[in-house]
C-alpha cells in the first residue's frame, strides 16, 4: 500500500538553524494495516506525516503509493487515496460555511464543476450519516461549523474524510485536543470507521494505552527514526510498563555509545 | 436626482460583489480592482465606439477584468509573491494599458452614439427617463445577482468559498487551491471590470483613472451591508451588497452637496470613506469581543447549572 524508502528531511539546510528531521527511514504499509506512532515531542511524527501526505518535499529518497511512485506529487493530488486529520479541529472543515456545505464539498474528491449537487437527496443522506455520530449534528445542516465544538467539529472532520473515500488515514494526535468525553467518543468514531470502510491506518498518539489497545502494529520515534517497531502477537502483548522499559532499554544502549563515541 | 443615486449605486454594487468575492469569499486582498475598474471602462467604451455592439462590449468588459485577474492570480500562484502585491503590480501596469486601450488617452467620451443608457428611455418608454434608467439598471443588476446565487451554490462555487475559510481542507479533497484562486480572482475582476463598463455608458465617458481608490470604497459598502443584517446565505449576503453600495453612494451624494454647511469639499470624500471603513472595523471587532464574552458568560452559566443538577440529584440520591 505505502513504501518508503530512505526518506530524509533537513530543514533550512545549509543554514545555522539546519535541523534533521527526518533521518534515512524505512516503512512499509500493508494494505489494511493500523499502525501506531508513538514519540517523544519533536521526535519527527508530524514531519513523517507532512512528507507521507506531500505538504512539502523530501530531501531525499522515494514514496510510493499503491506501486506508484508520489515522490514528487503535490498534496492535493495524493489527498486522493490519503485522507489526514490534525490535532487542530479547525483545519479540517471551513468554519464560515455550513455543515451541509462542508459535506458536498468533502462528498467527492477532486475538482469540482458548475454542477449543483447540494439537494434534497443528498440532505438526507447527510443526515443519515451525520446521525452515527450520535452528536445532534444531524438537526443542524445550516448552521456555520464554526458555531461547533471542537469535539464535534473534529467528528465531522472524521466523517467527511471518510465519505471522501480515502485508502489511508493519517491522525495525527486527532484527539489530543479534545476534553477527555469528546476524545473517547471521536476514537471509537475513529475504530468505527476504519473497520466499516477497511481503511489502512497511521495514528499518532501520546496516550500509551491508545497505542497499546489500537492496532496490529507500533512504532516508536526518536530523533527522526524508528527505533521501534513491534506488530502481532509482540504487539498484543504489549503493556505500557514494558513499552516504557523498551525506550529506556533502546536510549540507554544510543547514550552508552555516544559515551564510547566520546571516550578518549 | 434621487433616482440618480439608486442608479449610480446599483452599478457600484456589481463592483462591489467582484470585491466580495475576493475580501470576503476568497479571504484574497486583491487590489486589482483599482485598474481593472478603468479597464472595463475602457473596453467597452472603444468596444461602443467600434460599434461592437452594446452585448459584445459588455461581454469583452467582464472578459478584459477577468484577463486581469488572470494575471494576478498567476502572479501570485507562480512567483509566489502575496496576494497584495500581486494586485498592485497588475494595477500597476494596467494604468498604462488602459491608456493604451483608449487610443493613448486619457479620456474617450461616448457621444452622440447609442449606449445602454441611451437605449434604456426607448425599452422602457412608458417610465418617465429617470425611472427608465433605474428600471434598466436595476433588471442587469438582479441579473447578476441571480447568477452570482446560484455559482456560489454550485460545487464550484461552495468550494471556492471553503478555500477562503480553511485552504487546508480544500488541499486534504483533492483540489488544487491555485486553480480555486484563478477562478475566483478572474471571476471578482470580471464583474469589477462589468461595473467600469456600465458607469462609463452611464456617465457617457471613460477615464483612465475611474478606478482610483475603488477597492475602499468597495470595502466600505460591503461593510456598510454588513451592519443590516447578519447572514450565512448567499442569497441574503449579495443582497446585503447591493443596499450596502446604494447607502454608500447616497451617504457621498450628501457629503458631496450638504457636506459645505461643515466645509466639506468633495476631495475629502476618500478620507471620510477611509473613515468610514476604520470605524466598521473597530465596531465589527467591538460587536465580536462581546458576543465571545458574551458566550463565555453562557457557557459557565450551563455549566454551573449542571453542576447544581448533579449536586441535587447526588443530594437527592
Ligand atoms: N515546517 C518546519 N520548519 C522547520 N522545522 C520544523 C518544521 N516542522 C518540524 N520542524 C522541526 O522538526 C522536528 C520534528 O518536529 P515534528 O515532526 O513536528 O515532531 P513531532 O510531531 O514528533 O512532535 C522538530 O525539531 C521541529 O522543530
Ligand atoms: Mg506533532
Amino acid at each position: 500500500m505505502l513504501n518508503i524508502e530512505q526518506i530524509s528531511k533537513v530543514f533550512y539546510p545549509g543554514t545555522v538553524n539546519e535541523k534533521v528531521a527526518i533521518e534515512y527511514i524505512d516503512l512499509r504499509v500493508l494494505e489494511g494495516d493500523f499502525i501506531t506512532v508513538v514519540g517523544s515531542n519533536g521526535s519527527g511524527k508530524s514531519t513523517l506525516f507532512n512528507l507521507i501526505g506531500g505538504t512539502f518535499p523530501v530531501t531525499s529518497g522515494k514514496i510510493t503509493l499503491n506501486d506508484k511512485d508520489v515522490t514528487h506529487t503535490p498534496e492535493y493530488k495524493r489527498a486522493f487515496t490519503i485522507g489526514r486529520i490534525f490535532q487542530d479541529p479547525t483545519v479540517g472543515t471551513a468554519a464560515k460555511m455550513s455543515i451541509e456545505d462542508n459535506m458536498i464539498t468533502a462528498y467527492k474528491k477532486g475538482m469540482k464543476g458548475l454542477k449543483i449537487s447540494l439537494n434534497n437527496t443528498k440532505r438526507a443522506y447527510f443526515k443519515e450519516e451525520l446521525k452515527q455520530l450520535k452528536i445532534g449534528l444531524e438537526d443542524r445542516l445550516k448552521d456555520n461549523v464554526g458555531l461547533l465544538s471542537g469535539g464535534q467539529r473534529q467528528a465531522l472532520t472524521l466523517l467527511m474524510t471518510v465519505l471522501s473515500k480515502p485508502q489511508m488515514l493519517l491522525l495525527d494526535e486527532h484527539t489530543a485536543a479534545l476534553d477527555p468525553r469528546n476524545a473517547q467518543i471521536v476514537m471509537d468514531l475513529t475504530t468505527e470507521f476504519i473497520e466499516k470502510y477497511h481503511l489502512t491506518t497511521l495514528m499518532v498518539t501520546h496516550n500509551m494505552q491508545h497505542a497499546i489497545t489500537y492496532g496490529n502494529r507500533l512504532i516508536m520515534m526518536d530523533e527522526g527514526k524508528i527505533i521501534l517497531d513491534v506488530r502481532g502477537e509482540e504487539k498484543k502483548q504489549l503493556t505500557v510498563l514494558k513499552l516504557v522499559d523498551l525506550f529506556k532499554k533502546i536510549k540507554h544502549q544510543e547514550y552508552s555509545s555516544d559515551e564510547d563515541l566520546l571516550a578518549p | 436626482m434621487i433616482e440618480g443615486i439608486f442608479v449610480d449605486g446599483l452599478i457600484f454594487s456589481i463592483m462591489v460583489m467582484g470585491v466580495l468575492i475576493s475580501y470576503r469569499i476568497l479571504d484574497f486582498p486583491d487590489l486589482t480592482a483599482d485598474g481593472s475598474f478603468a479597464t472595463g471602462a475602457a473596453v467597452a467604451t472603444i468596444s461602443i465606439v467600434n460599434g461592437y455592439g452594446l452585448l459584445a462590449a459588455a461581454l469583452l468588459a467582464t472578459l478584459s477584468g477577468a484577463v486581469a485577474g488572470l494575471i494576478t492570480a498567476m502572479i501570485h500562484n507562480k512567483l509566489k509573491v502575496p496576494g497584495l502585491l500581486a494586485g498592485i503590480l497588475t494595477m500597476t501596469m494596467l494604468y498604462s494599458i488602459n491608456i493604451r486601450i483608449l487610443g493613448g488617452r486619457a479620456n474617450v467620451p461616448l457621444l452622440k452614439i447609442d449606449t445602454l443608457y441611451t437605449k434604456m428611455p426607448e425599452v422602457f418608454s412608458f417610465l418617465p427617463g429617470p425611472w427608465a434608467l433605474l428600471t434598466g439598471t436595476l433588471l442587469i443588476v438582479f441579473f447578476v445577482k441571480i447568477l452570482m446565487d446560484l455559482f456560489f451554490r454550485t460545487d464550484l462555487g461552495i468550494s471556492i468559498g471553503a478555500l477562503g475559510s480553511n485552504e487546508q481542507m480544500i488541499i486534504s479533497m483533492g483540489i488544487n487551491p491555485r486553480l480555486l484562486k484563478i477562478i475566483g480572482i478572474s471571476i471578482s475582476n470580471g464583474l469589477i471590470a462589468l461595473s467600469g463598463g456600465l458607469l462609463a455608458q452611464y456617465q457617457g465617458f471613460a477615464d483612465a483613472n475611474l478606478g482610483v481608490g475603488m477597492i475602499v470604497q468597495g470595502l466600505a459598502a460591503i461593510m456598510i451591508g454588513e451592519f443590516l443584517f447578519s447572514t450565512n446565505k448567499i442569497f441574503f449576503i449579495t443582497l446585503r451588497v447591493i443596499f450596502g453600495a446604494i447607502i454608500y453612494k447616497a451617504l457621498m451624494f450628501l457629503g458631496r452637496y450638504y457636506g459645505y454647511y461643515i466645509h466639506l469639499t468633495p476631495s475629502d470624500l476618500k478620507l471620510l470613506t477611509g473613515i468610514l471603513v476604520i470605524l466598521s472595523l473597530i465596531i465589527a471587532q467591538t460587536r465580536a469581543a462581546a458576543s465571545s464574552a458574551d458566550a463565555r458568560k453562557k457557557a459557565i452559566r450551563r455549566n454551573n447549572e449542571r453542576r447544581k443538577g448533579l449536586n441535587e440529584e447526588k443530594n437527592n440520591a
